[in-house]
């Protein structure tokens, strides 16, 4: 009697077991992500004192086809890849067509845009290449 | 024999119970986004927090997807969700193009179906041709090599556009399904 309970419980154990190898395996993990596609963008901002920027790309593509920045605004697919200072964006290019008070606020709101902690690389957050290779290269091969 | 049966129903059951859990799942994924102060980007004592949208409240009630944003944004444009400007200030017309490419160049992988719909519901001919792509299919080089250091497809795709961990995504129909020539 005492063998067949055993047994039982052996049974019992083994079962509980593959399940939770199933539940593990299979199992949605639900961990939080912080947001793909946004860039970090310090060409210039360490350099003159202020934090570096942080686009979502999320926020914008809700609002505009992507053609609209990357190709009538001129934005090339590169973060880091454009050329653009404060002067260009009062002149009325690349963020400053919208950051102008009129289709979006304007630039005297600094640190809505300048908001990553002083010092943070460029890079596109959380992108494939930023998971897959350590951060460490990925700021080299974002700097080139 | 009875016990052994008794155990693999037990198996049964419980392999069972544990696809039906992950199938519901599946259909209701849980879709969790950090808070621009938790992100690990934002400064958390920037005064742009509390300012700033928090991606849960946009993305939430966006079509699902699994990876990336956690939202199918080709079916959020379609379904008419979002209605992303095609111009700078007005919402005018995209040319649109329904072809599909298919590239057989993938070694033991699935070929490549890449549809132009998806694509110039975004963006316009001018945004890949011919600076990135050449216009005639097979014409330019294209390799994971490549695509993983941000070149060709990689432009937007591991960035903006779903992660280039998503291979089925594209290496989406057999070996059988050749191009049109």
């Amino acid at each position: 009697m005492n063998k067949q309970k055993n047994r039982l419980i052996d049974h019992i154990k083994y079962s509980v077991m593959i399940a939770a190898l199933l539940v593990i395996t299979f199992a949605p993990t639900g961990q939080v992500k912080a947001e793909f596609g946004d860039v970090v963008i310090n060409n210039y901002s360490d350099k003159a004192g202020m934090p570096p920027v942080v686009f979502p790309h999320w926020f914008h593509r809700i609002r505009f086809r992507c053609k609209v920045c990357h190709g009538d605004l001129g934005f090339e697919f590169k973060a880091g890849g454009n050329d653009i200072n404060m002067v260009k964006i009062i002149d009325g290019q690349y963020c400053g067509a919208c950051h102008n008070g009129e289709i979006a606020w304007s630039i005297e709101n600094c640190n809505i845009c300048h908001s990553a902690p002083v010092g943070t690389p460029t890079q596109v957050h959380e992108s494939t290449l930023q998971k897959l290779i350590k951060p460490d290269q990925n700021k080299t091969e974002d700097k080139k | 024999m009875r016990r052994a049966v008794n155990s693999v129903l037990l198996i049964t059951l419980i392999t069972g119970l544990s696809f039906s859990y992950i199938s519901i799942a599946e259909q209701q994924p849980v879709r969790k986004w950090k808070p621009i102060k938790d992100d690990g980007i934002h400064d958390p004592a920037s005064s742009a927090i509390g300012v700033l949208q928090n991606p849960a409240e946009a993305l939430s009630v966006l079509p699902p997807d699994t990876a990336g944003n956690q939202v199918n944004w080709v079916k959020a444009l379609r379904d008419g969700h979002i209605k992303p400007r095609t111009h700078l200030n007005k919402q005018g017309k995209l040319e649109r193009l329904d072809t599909d490419i298919i590239m057989e160049d993938t070694l033991e992988m699935p070929n490549v179906l890449f549809p132009h719909r998806a694509h110039t519901e975004w963006m316009d001919c001018a945004s890949c041709h011919d600076h990135i792509f050449k216009s005639k299919a097979g014409a330019t080089p294209v390799s994971m090599f490549d695509i993983l250091q941000g070149k060709y497809c990689g432009r937007c795709h591991g960035a903006v556009s779903f992660p280039l961990t998503e291979c089925d995504r594209c290496h989406s129909v057999g070996k059988k399904r050749k191009a049109s020539k």
